[in-house]
């Protein structure tokens, strides 16, 4: 599983405002918005890809995350 | 006599700052470690400054579930008053008994210096010695102490007089300017300056004695 958390829209970032300053000064031009965020990987035992799904969103906002700033988004990785 | 509890975290830093400062102003203290269960005997608590459980993921938020918090939350529910300095601050508001969240400070720099606060509030435990308006220099020491709430949480602050201390200077791009708020009751206050670091003229201030030993006299009002 993956669990993505970033503040919320509307919640300053300044670690991500700073990056995006950067940018130009490296020479990377046309990036318009930054946001920096968290990223987990998890491994979750379930008996299906749904019942991990559930239970990572359910940690994933319970724990990975402070509702009162971030979003936390849970999803199966890729393979 | 009082008796303070100062609930210390693996990682804990400002325990024995905040005992000296109990002990100075005439209380007693004991340390109580994040695994205890119950809080018998004691008449207030505090939440030391420091680094509970690594900081990791972010701070506060896996010292929300250490086993004492249960019995913090009693505590404060049954009217105790409860002080969050710093960390501890940044603990309650991740255990929900604050509102709001500590953002990392604007400019992305860790702040060391002496603020100059503003009482906002005297309806607090840690102000009923102060008078509004009046300003205490105590400094700070701390990487995300930047205050945020929703529009609605900083209406009701304002409409239950809740916020307890504003920055004079504002220096860590807290909103409105907050360093210290309140719960509905008043009997649990969070601030990110350190008090118990302001103790002394030699050392710089001795203005959180104002604030200190005001939360140790309603302990004391509960003791009796």
């Amino acid at each position: 599983m993956i669990v993505e958390v970033t503040l919320r829209e509307g919640i300053a970032d300044p670690e991500g405002a700073t990056i995006e300053r950067a940018l130009p000064a490296l020479g990377f031009e046309g990036v318009t918005q930054v946001r920096a965020g968290k990223f987990f990987r998890l491994e979750v035992e379930a008996a299906s890809p749904d019942e991990a799904l559930e239970r990572a969103q359910a940690l994933a906002e319970r724990l990975l995350s402070n509702p009162v700033i971030e979003d936390a988004v849970a999803r199966l990785r890729p393979s | 006599m009082t008796r303070v509890g100062i609930v210390v975290f693996p990682g804990s830093n400002c325990e024995y700052d905040a005992a000296s400062a109990v002990s100075e102003l005439g209380a007693e203290f004991e340390f109580v470690w994040h695994s205890t269960t119950t809080l018998a005997g004691l008449d207030a608590l505090i939440l030391p400054g420091g680094f509970a459980h690594g900081d990791y993921l972010r701070p506060g938020a896996l010292a929300r579930f250490s086993p004492v918090m249960d019995a913090v939350r009693s505590f404060a529910a049954a009217g105790g008053p409860v002080l969050g300095i710093c960390n501890g601050f940044q603990v309650l508001t991740e255990a929900g008994l604050l509102p709001g969240a500590l953002q990392k400070n604007r400019g992305l720099t860790f702040l060391c210096q002496p603020t100059t606060l503003v009482v906002a509030s005297t309806k607090s435990v840690l102000t009923r010695g102060a008078s509004v308006g009046q300003e205490l220099v105590v400094p700070i020491n701390h990487f995300s102490g930047s205050y945020t709430c929703d529009d609605a949480t900083l209406a009701t602050l304002h409409a239950d007089d809740r916020i307890v201390l504003r920055y004079r200077d504002n220096p860590n791009g807290s909103r409105d300017d907050i360093a210290a708020v309140a719960n509905e009751a008043g009997n649990v206050v969070g601030l990110m300056p350190h008090p118990e670091r302001a103790m002394s003229t030699l050392l710089g201030s001795a203005d959180g004695r104002v604030l200190l030993a005001g939360f140790i006299a309603v302990g004391a009002r509960a003791h009796a």
